[in-house]
Protein backbone atom coordinates (compact mmCIF):
# COMPACT_ATOMS: atom_id res chain seq x y z
CA UNK A 1 0.00 0.00 0.00
CA UNK A 2 3.00 2.26 0.96
CA UNK A 3 5.99 2.54 -1.24
CA UNK A 4 8.60 0.62 0.40
CA UNK A 5 10.96 2.77 2.08
CA UNK A 6 9.16 2.50 4.95
CA UNK A 7 9.80 -1.19 5.69
CA UNK A 8 12.31 -1.05 8.67
CA UNK A 9 9.62 1.44 10.35
CA UNK A 10 6.90 -1.48 9.65
CA UNK A 11 8.23 -4.29 10.24
CA UNK A 12 10.02 -2.96 13.88
CA UNK A 13 6.68 -1.54 14.74
CA UNK A 14 4.85 -4.94 14.13
CA UNK A 15 6.94 -6.62 16.46
CA UNK A 16 6.79 -3.16 19.27
CA UNK A 17 2.77 -3.12 19.12
CA UNK A 18 2.09 -6.22 20.83
CA UNK A 19 4.70 -5.36 23.39
CA UNK A 20 3.57 -2.34 24.16
CA UNK A 21 -0.19 -3.33 24.74
CA UNK A 22 0.98 -6.59 26.92
CA UNK A 23 3.77 -3.61 28.69
CA UNK A 24 0.15 -1.51 29.40
CA UNK A 25 -2.27 -5.11 30.91
CA UNK A 26 0.85 -5.28 33.32
CA UNK A 27 0.82 -1.56 34.14
CA UNK A 28 -2.98 -2.10 34.50
CA UNK A 29 -2.57 -4.70 37.34
CA UNK A 30 0.73 -4.57 38.51
CA UNK A 31 -0.72 -0.97 39.73
CA UNK A 32 -1.24 -2.07 42.95
CA UNK A 33 2.61 -2.86 43.37
CA UNK A 34 4.46 -0.47 41.35
CA UNK A 35 3.57 2.46 39.75
CA UNK A 36 1.15 3.04 37.29
CA UNK A 37 -2.29 1.92 37.16
CA UNK A 38 -5.44 2.78 34.92
CA UNK A 39 -4.26 6.14 33.79
CA UNK A 40 -0.86 5.18 32.33
CA UNK A 41 -2.25 1.96 30.97
CA UNK A 42 -4.94 3.58 28.96
CA UNK A 43 -2.36 6.30 27.92
CA UNK A 44 -0.33 3.57 26.81
CA UNK A 45 -2.80 1.38 24.92
CA UNK A 46 -4.16 4.56 22.97
CA UNK A 47 -0.17 4.74 21.88
CA UNK A 48 -0.10 1.26 20.71
CA UNK A 49 -2.67 2.12 18.36
CA UNK A 50 -1.74 5.28 17.47
CA UNK A 51 1.86 4.10 16.44
CA UNK A 52 0.08 1.74 14.22
CA UNK A 53 -1.60 4.47 12.98
CA UNK A 54 1.43 6.87 11.99
CA UNK A 55 3.13 3.49 10.24
CA UNK A 56 0.45 1.87 8.55
CA UNK A 57 -2.20 4.81 8.00
CA UNK A 58 -5.22 5.99 10.07
CA UNK A 59 -7.42 4.57 7.60
CA UNK A 60 -5.99 0.89 8.59
CA UNK A 61 -6.28 1.94 12.26
CA UNK A 62 -9.66 3.05 12.08
CA UNK A 63 -10.45 0.00 10.43
CA UNK A 64 -9.16 -1.60 13.73
CA UNK A 65 -9.96 0.32 16.21
CA UNK A 66 -13.34 1.90 14.59
CA UNK A 67 -13.84 5.36 15.83
CA UNK A 68 -17.11 4.51 17.33
CA UNK A 69 -15.66 2.02 18.91
CA UNK A 70 -13.06 4.43 21.00
CA UNK A 71 -16.59 7.04 21.84
CA UNK A 72 -18.55 4.36 23.19
CA UNK A 73 -15.18 2.73 25.28
CA UNK A 74 -14.47 6.63 26.85
CA UNK A 75 -18.06 6.48 28.02
CA UNK A 76 -18.25 2.75 28.75
CA UNK A 77 -15.16 3.40 31.35
CA UNK A 78 -16.63 6.36 32.97
CA UNK A 79 -19.76 4.21 33.39
CA UNK A 80 -18.01 1.44 34.77
CA UNK A 81 -16.45 3.79 37.77
CA UNK A 82 -19.80 5.76 38.46
CA UNK A 83 -21.32 2.36 38.46
CA UNK A 84 -19.11 0.91 41.04
CA UNK A 85 -20.50 4.00 43.37
CA UNK A 86 -23.78 3.20 42.27
CA UNK A 87 -23.22 -0.73 43.32
CA UNK A 88 -21.92 0.50 46.95
CA UNK A 89 -24.66 2.68 47.21
CA UNK A 90 -27.21 -0.80 46.67
CA UNK A 91 -25.76 -2.52 49.29
CA UNK A 92 -26.04 -0.33 51.89
CA UNK A 93 -22.77 2.10 51.83
CA UNK A 94 -22.05 5.60 50.57
CA UNK A 95 -21.07 6.45 47.56
CA UNK A 96 -17.59 4.66 46.05
CA UNK A 97 -17.44 2.84 49.84
CA UNK A 98 -15.51 -0.33 48.27
CA UNK A 99 -15.79 -1.89 52.28
CA UNK A 100 -19.38 -2.14 51.56
CA UNK A 101 -20.07 -3.59 48.43
CA UNK A 102 -19.47 -7.42 50.52
CA UNK A 103 -21.10 -5.84 53.18
CA UNK A 104 -17.04 -5.99 55.06
CA UNK A 105 -15.76 -4.98 58.32
CA UNK A 106 -12.65 -2.93 59.27
CA UNK A 107 -10.07 -5.20 58.20
CA UNK A 108 -11.77 -7.10 55.71
CA UNK A 109 -10.02 -6.29 52.07
CA UNK A 110 -12.09 -8.02 49.42
CA UNK A 111 -14.48 -5.16 48.29
CA UNK A 112 -11.23 -3.21 48.75
CA UNK A 113 -9.31 -5.32 45.86
CA UNK A 114 -12.71 -5.63 43.87
CA UNK A 115 -13.65 -2.05 44.10
CA UNK A 116 -10.31 -0.64 42.96
CA UNK A 117 -9.48 -3.43 40.02
CA UNK A 118 -12.91 -2.43 38.85
CA UNK A 119 -12.78 1.36 38.88
CA UNK A 120 -8.89 0.84 37.07
CA UNK A 121 -10.76 -1.34 34.35
CA UNK A 122 -13.11 1.72 33.88
CA UNK A 123 -10.67 4.39 33.96
CA UNK A 124 -8.27 2.66 31.37
CA UNK A 125 -11.35 2.15 29.32
CA UNK A 126 -12.42 5.97 30.04
CA UNK A 127 -8.64 7.08 29.12
CA UNK A 128 -8.46 4.78 26.46
CA UNK A 129 -10.99 5.95 24.51
CA UNK A 130 -10.98 9.40 24.82
CA UNK A 131 -7.01 9.46 24.35
CA UNK A 132 -8.11 7.55 20.74
CA UNK A 133 -11.13 10.10 20.02
CA UNK A 134 -8.85 13.21 19.93
CA UNK A 135 -6.25 11.75 18.02
CA UNK A 136 -8.40 10.75 15.53
CA UNK A 137 -10.56 13.79 15.39
CA UNK A 138 -7.31 15.23 14.65
CA UNK A 139 -5.86 12.71 12.03
CA UNK A 140 -9.15 12.57 10.54
CA UNK A 141 -8.31 16.00 9.37
CA UNK A 142 -5.71 15.20 7.61
CA UNK A 143 -4.93 13.35 4.37
CA UNK A 144 -2.00 11.14 4.22
CA UNK A 145 1.21 12.46 5.55
CA UNK A 146 3.46 12.82 2.42
CA UNK A 147 6.90 12.56 2.20
CA UNK A 148 7.84 15.88 1.59
CA UNK A 149 6.03 16.83 4.98
CA UNK A 150 8.93 15.24 6.64
CA UNK B 1 33.26 19.32 51.49
CA UNK B 2 32.42 16.16 53.20
CA UNK B 3 29.07 15.87 51.03
CA UNK B 4 30.90 15.79 48.17
CA UNK B 5 32.25 12.05 48.72
CA UNK B 6 28.87 10.57 49.63
CA UNK B 7 26.28 9.10 47.12
CA UNK B 8 24.73 12.76 47.30
CA UNK B 9 26.71 13.98 44.75
CA UNK B 10 26.24 11.69 42.09
CA UNK B 11 22.63 12.77 42.62
CA UNK B 12 23.32 16.49 42.32
CA UNK B 13 25.30 15.83 39.06
CA UNK B 14 22.53 13.77 37.76
CA UNK B 15 19.93 16.83 38.99
CA UNK B 16 22.09 19.58 37.24
CA UNK B 17 22.31 17.34 34.25
CA UNK B 18 18.69 16.98 33.61
CA UNK B 19 17.58 20.84 34.67
CA UNK B 20 20.58 21.53 32.36
CA UNK B 21 18.72 19.84 29.63
CA UNK B 22 15.54 21.22 29.97
CA UNK B 23 16.55 24.64 30.23
CA UNK B 24 18.69 24.30 27.04
CA UNK B 25 15.29 22.96 25.09
CA UNK B 26 13.13 25.13 26.87
CA UNK B 27 15.64 27.77 25.29
CA UNK B 28 16.07 26.29 21.80
CA UNK B 29 11.78 26.02 21.57
CA UNK B 30 11.74 29.86 22.15
CA UNK B 31 13.94 30.67 18.94
CA UNK B 32 13.08 27.95 16.80
CA UNK B 33 10.22 29.16 14.20
CA UNK B 34 10.14 25.26 12.50
CA UNK B 35 6.94 24.48 14.32
CA UNK B 36 7.63 20.22 13.62
CA UNK B 37 11.20 20.79 15.68
CA UNK B 38 9.12 22.32 18.09
CA UNK B 39 6.97 20.24 18.41
CA UNK B 40 9.62 17.41 18.88
CA UNK B 41 11.64 19.43 21.55
CA UNK B 42 9.04 19.56 23.89
CA UNK B 43 8.57 15.71 23.54
CA UNK B 44 12.23 15.68 24.45
CA UNK B 45 11.30 18.62 27.40
CA UNK B 46 8.42 15.96 28.47
CA UNK B 47 11.06 12.72 28.23
CA UNK B 48 14.09 14.58 30.25
CA UNK B 49 11.52 16.20 32.80
CA UNK B 50 9.93 12.48 33.33
CA UNK B 51 14.07 11.23 33.92
CA UNK B 52 14.24 14.27 36.58
CA UNK B 53 10.86 13.13 38.33
CA UNK B 54 12.35 9.59 38.81
CA UNK B 55 15.17 11.24 40.14
CA UNK B 56 13.19 13.22 42.83
CA UNK B 57 11.30 10.06 43.77
CA UNK B 58 7.80 10.26 42.00
CA UNK B 59 8.23 7.38 40.08
CA UNK B 60 3.75 7.51 39.32
CA UNK B 61 4.57 11.79 37.87
CA UNK B 62 7.51 10.25 35.96
CA UNK B 63 5.40 7.28 34.79
CA UNK B 64 2.46 9.68 33.88
CA UNK B 65 4.99 12.90 31.76
CA UNK B 66 6.52 10.14 29.64
CA UNK B 67 3.10 8.26 28.59
CA UNK B 68 1.26 11.32 28.49
CA UNK B 69 3.86 14.45 27.65
CA UNK B 70 6.42 12.58 25.66
CA UNK B 71 3.88 10.17 23.73
CA UNK B 72 0.13 11.13 23.79
CA UNK B 73 0.44 15.51 23.56
CA UNK B 74 3.60 15.10 21.25
CA UNK B 75 1.44 12.89 18.83
CA UNK B 76 -1.34 15.13 19.63
CA UNK B 77 0.24 18.36 18.36
CA UNK B 78 1.87 17.03 15.59
CA UNK B 79 -1.67 16.37 14.16
CA UNK B 80 -2.32 19.99 14.65
CA UNK B 81 0.24 21.27 13.29
CA UNK B 82 -0.34 19.30 9.97
CA UNK B 83 -3.56 20.85 9.77
CA UNK B 84 -1.34 24.34 10.10
CA UNK B 85 1.91 25.54 8.57
CA UNK B 86 5.02 24.35 8.81
CA UNK B 87 6.72 27.52 10.72
CA UNK B 88 6.00 30.06 12.49
CA UNK B 89 5.58 34.05 11.15
CA UNK B 90 8.68 35.67 11.93
CA UNK B 91 7.89 38.50 14.58
CA UNK B 92 8.64 42.15 14.64
CA UNK B 93 11.56 43.56 16.37
CA UNK B 94 10.45 44.20 19.82
CA UNK B 95 7.52 42.60 19.98
CA UNK B 96 9.43 39.77 22.18
CA UNK B 97 10.00 42.22 25.04
CA UNK B 98 6.45 42.15 26.57
CA UNK B 99 6.71 38.32 27.28
CA UNK B 100 10.16 38.35 28.17
CA UNK B 101 9.39 40.65 30.66
CA UNK B 102 6.36 38.40 31.72
CA UNK B 103 8.19 35.35 31.88
CA UNK B 104 11.27 37.46 34.28
CA UNK B 105 9.01 38.56 36.70
CA UNK B 106 7.25 35.39 36.61
CA UNK B 107 10.56 33.08 37.03
CA UNK B 108 11.83 35.33 39.94
CA UNK B 109 8.14 34.91 42.03
CA UNK B 110 8.74 31.57 41.19
CA UNK B 111 12.62 31.56 42.47
CA UNK B 112 11.57 33.88 45.52
CA UNK B 113 9.07 31.52 46.39
CA UNK B 114 10.87 27.91 46.37
CA UNK B 115 13.37 29.82 49.13
CA UNK B 116 10.51 28.75 51.23
CA UNK B 117 9.52 25.24 50.40
CA UNK B 118 11.30 22.62 52.58
CA UNK B 119 14.04 20.34 51.42
CA UNK B 120 13.66 17.33 49.79
CA UNK B 121 12.40 14.58 52.00
CA UNK B 122 12.30 16.43 55.23
CA UNK B 123 10.28 14.85 57.27
CA UNK B 124 8.76 17.72 58.88
CA UNK B 125 7.30 19.14 55.82
CA UNK B 126 3.86 19.52 55.40
CA UNK B 127 3.26 16.82 52.32
CA UNK B 128 5.04 14.28 55.12
CA UNK B 129 3.35 15.10 58.18
CA UNK B 130 -0.70 15.37 58.78
CA UNK B 131 -3.05 13.80 56.12
CA UNK B 132 0.00 12.07 53.80
CA UNK B 133 1.48 10.72 57.48
CA UNK B 134 -1.66 9.32 58.07
CA UNK B 135 -2.25 7.58 54.77
CA UNK B 136 0.75 5.58 55.57
CA UNK B 137 0.28 4.57 58.36
CA UNK B 138 -3.44 3.34 57.67
CA UNK B 139 -3.51 2.00 54.38
CA UNK B 140 -2.09 -1.03 54.86
CA UNK B 141 -4.70 -1.80 57.68
CA UNK B 142 -7.38 -0.47 55.52
CA UNK B 143 -7.13 -2.04 52.21
CA UNK B 144 -3.97 -4.51 52.04
CA UNK B 145 -2.42 -3.11 48.85
CA UNK B 146 1.23 -2.71 48.96
CA UNK B 147 2.09 0.35 46.60
CA UNK B 148 0.25 3.41 48.90
CA UNK B 149 -0.49 5.66 45.95
CA UNK B 150 -3.10 3.34 44.62
CA UNK B 151 -5.60 2.97 47.64
CA UNK B 152 -4.48 6.64 48.03
CA UNK B 153 -5.76 7.39 44.52
CA UNK B 154 -8.55 4.82 43.95
CA UNK B 155 -10.00 4.20 47.37
CA UNK B 156 -9.92 7.84 50.15
CA UNK B 157 -9.65 9.65 46.71
CA UNK B 158 -12.18 7.82 44.56
CA UNK B 159 -14.25 10.86 43.92
CA UNK B 160 -10.89 13.15 42.82
CA UNK B 161 -10.54 10.02 41.00
CA UNK B 162 -14.24 9.77 39.03
CA UNK B 163 -14.23 13.23 38.62
CA UNK B 164 -10.79 13.12 36.79
CA UNK B 165 -12.03 10.01 34.37
CA UNK B 166 -14.80 12.62 34.15
CA UNK B 167 -12.63 15.37 32.90
CA UNK B 168 -10.62 13.36 30.13
CA UNK B 169 -13.64 11.84 28.64
CA UNK B 170 -15.29 15.47 28.38
CA UNK B 171 -12.29 16.78 27.12
CA UNK B 172 -12.32 13.71 24.22
CA UNK B 173 -15.76 14.44 23.95
CA UNK B 174 -15.16 18.22 23.42
CA UNK B 175 -12.58 18.00 20.66
CA UNK B 176 -14.84 15.47 18.75
CA UNK B 177 -17.72 17.74 18.70
CA UNK B 178 -15.60 20.66 17.84
CA UNK B 179 -13.33 19.05 14.87
CA UNK B 180 -15.41 16.22 14.20
CA UNK B 181 -14.71 12.76 14.84
CA UNK B 182 -12.60 12.07 12.49
CA UNK B 183 -14.25 9.80 10.25
CA UNK B 184 -16.29 11.56 7.86
CA UNK B 185 -13.25 13.00 5.91
CA UNK B 186 -11.51 9.55 5.50
CA UNK B 187 -14.85 7.42 5.03
CA UNK B 188 -14.62 7.78 1.75
CA UNK B 189 -11.46 6.61 1.41
CA UNK B 190 -11.92 3.70 3.85
CA UNK B 191 -14.81 2.58 1.65
CA UNK B 192 -12.69 3.07 -2.04
CA UNK B 193 -9.09 2.20 -0.07
CA UNK B 194 -9.71 -1.63 -1.05
CA UNK B 195 -10.32 -1.03 -4.99
CA UNK B 196 -8.48 1.99 -5.96
CA UNK B 197 -4.89 2.84 -4.99
CA UNK B 198 -6.11 6.68 -4.69
CA UNK B 199 -3.56 7.76 -1.68
CA UNK B 200 -3.06 10.99 -2.71
CA UNK B 201 -5.83 12.83 -2.07
CA UNK B 202 -5.05 16.64 -2.20
CA UNK B 203 -5.68 18.58 1.16
CA UNK B 204 -7.95 20.94 -0.71
CA UNK B 205 -10.24 17.90 -1.19
CA UNK B 206 -10.31 16.84 2.09
CA UNK B 207 -10.90 20.63 3.58
CA UNK B 208 -13.57 20.59 1.00
CA UNK B 209 -15.23 17.46 2.21
CA UNK B 210 -15.08 18.73 5.96
CA UNK B 211 -17.08 21.82 4.93
CA UNK B 212 -20.07 19.26 3.18
CA UNK B 213 -22.69 19.77 6.08
CA UNK B 214 -24.03 16.37 5.16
Amino acid sequence: MNTDHHVILRVIAKMLIPVITMFAFYVQFHGDFGPGGGFQAGVIIAVAVILYALVFGVSAAMRAVPPVFTRSLAAVGVMIYAGVGFWALLQGGHYLEYQALFHEGPGEHHGQHIGIMVIEIGVLCGVAGAMLTIFYAFAGRVAEIRDEDW
Amino acid sequence: MHSMFNGDFGIILVNIFLLAMLFAAAVAIARMRSLFAIVMLSGIYSLVSAAWYVAVDAVDVAFTEAAVGAGMSTVVLLGAMLLTSRTAKPEKPFSRLGPFLVCLATGAALIYATVDLPALGDATSAANTGVGYTYLQVAWFDTAIPNVVTPVLASYRGFDTLGETTVVFTAGLAVALLLGFGERSLAERIRNEGRSGDERRSKKASAASDEDPS
